[in-house]
């Protein structure tokens, strides 16, 4: 099979993001390894920000668990293509699950940034929003330009929607935001109240 | 199917733990649990796609408020492992189920690997092993190891053997 790549994304990843994210309110954040944490944590650390560091292929899960248990509140996936690509079973997963107030937005280089910038499937044959549609997201959209992206911030806290930003391959500068799990965990819950349960 | 009462006694033992959300890939061994939770308007059911994303489950659970099981069979925890570093990181609990094959009476060779392997694999990534082999005490089982897991902070997986659960017969 040939291989068809696609024209890389043009949007600035640091600048989607502080968009997609501005005036956070109680959004619960939970972001993808690598450079999802690193462009989610230099927004400003926040409670609500659950940030990974490892677990890849897991973020969506997470997102589903907690928009499940907290249904009033709404819960925002920030996470990478390879990121998103491991867990792809998750799509069908969340997708079944029918959790209204969780979205995620896919931060799509068509790359592995992470690891030395490597192509992914998204930049070879793989159209995340497409599989999406396929496994049952009703709500799905891609963002090419700044209006888009705009256009998707209240969208991405109101409904049940996966959209896919398609960013710029460049790297950014690192930003380690807090990367002892037990620390933002036991933040996150008091953030919500949770003491014991 | 006829249902053991020692399976009605575990669902009630996961009641009494406040358990309310139920992440499972079907075994059959987990049918009567998995029928159990899904017509329990107070549980979340979820099926998953493979078992790694029922501990990411447990742990978005975990951090909004509530408490979760996952149910596998043991080639379950082979798709398992990385994932586990996720409640031992951020000292979570986790809480899963386990319904052994290639134990007793196999009659597949292709689950005697994993089944071998798996008290072996949790405790080395870190999770607590308890193993259920009578029908008279595994709800307590199950209600001890999970107070274990959602009280101290811990993975815990109950092992339900392939004897109590019965083999399962391939030539009727
Ligand atoms: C299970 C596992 N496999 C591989 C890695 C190595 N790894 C870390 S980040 C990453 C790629 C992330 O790519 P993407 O989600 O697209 O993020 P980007 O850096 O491109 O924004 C990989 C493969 C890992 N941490 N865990
Ligand atoms: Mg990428």
């Amino acid at each position: 099979m040939s291989e068809t790549k696609r024209n890389d994304g043009t949007l600035d990843r640091r600048e989607a993001v502080s968009v997609l994210l501005r005036d956070p309110g109680d959004l619960l954040v939970v972001t993808g390894l690598g450079a999802a944490t690193y462009d989610v944590g230099v927004l400003g650390d926040r409670d609500q920000n659950f940030y990974l560091w490892g677990a890849m292929g897991g973020t969506a899960m997470i997102g589903l668990g907690l928009a499940l248990a907290q249904p009033k509140k709404r819960v925002l996936v920030v996470t990478g293509d390879g990121e998103m690509l491991m867990g792809m079973g998750s799509l069908a997963s969340v997708a079944a699950a029918k959790a209204p107030n969780l979205a995620i937005a896919v931060l799509d280089n068509a790359r592995f940034g992470e690891t030395g910038s490597q192509h992914s499937h998204t930049g070879l044959t793989t159209d995340l929003e497409a599989v999406a549609a396929a496994c049952g997201w009703t709500a799905t959209a891609t963002a090419r330009d700044m209006a888009e992206v705009e256009a998707l911030r209240s969208r991405l806290r109101a409904e049940p929607l996966f959209a896919v930003i398609r960013i710029a391959p460049d790297e950014k500068p690192r930003f380690i935001p807090p990367r002892d799990g037990a620390f933002v965990t036991e933040r996150f819950r008091r953030a919500l109240g949770i003491v014991e349960n | 199917m006829e249902t053991p009462t020692w399976q009605e006694s575990v669902f009630r033992a996961l009641k009494a733990a406040r358990v309310s959300v139920v992440g499972y890939v079907p075994d059959a061994g987990h049918a009567h649990l998995i029928k159990s939770a899904h017509a329990d308007p107070e549980i979340d059911t979820v099926v998953l796609t493979t078992e790694e994303e029922g501990i990411a489950l447990s742990a978005g659970a975990w951090l909004g408020g509530k408490r979760s099981v996952m149910l596998m069979q043991s080639s379950g925890v082979g798709n398992c492992i990385n994932m586990l570093s996720l409640p031992v990181t951020c000292r979570m609990p986790f809480f899963t189920l386990v319904t052994m094959r290639g134990e007793w009476g196999e009659f597949n060779p292709w689950q005697v690997p994993m089944g071998t392997a798996t008290p072996h694999v949790l405790t080395q990534a870190g999770v607590h092993v308890r193993r259920a082999d009578h029908a008279d005490d595994v709800a307590e089982m199950v209600g001890a190891s999970a107070a274990l897991a959602f009280d101290s902070h811990i993975p815990v997986a109950v092992l339900f053997s392939q004897r109590l659960i019965g083999a399962k017969v391939f030539v009727k």
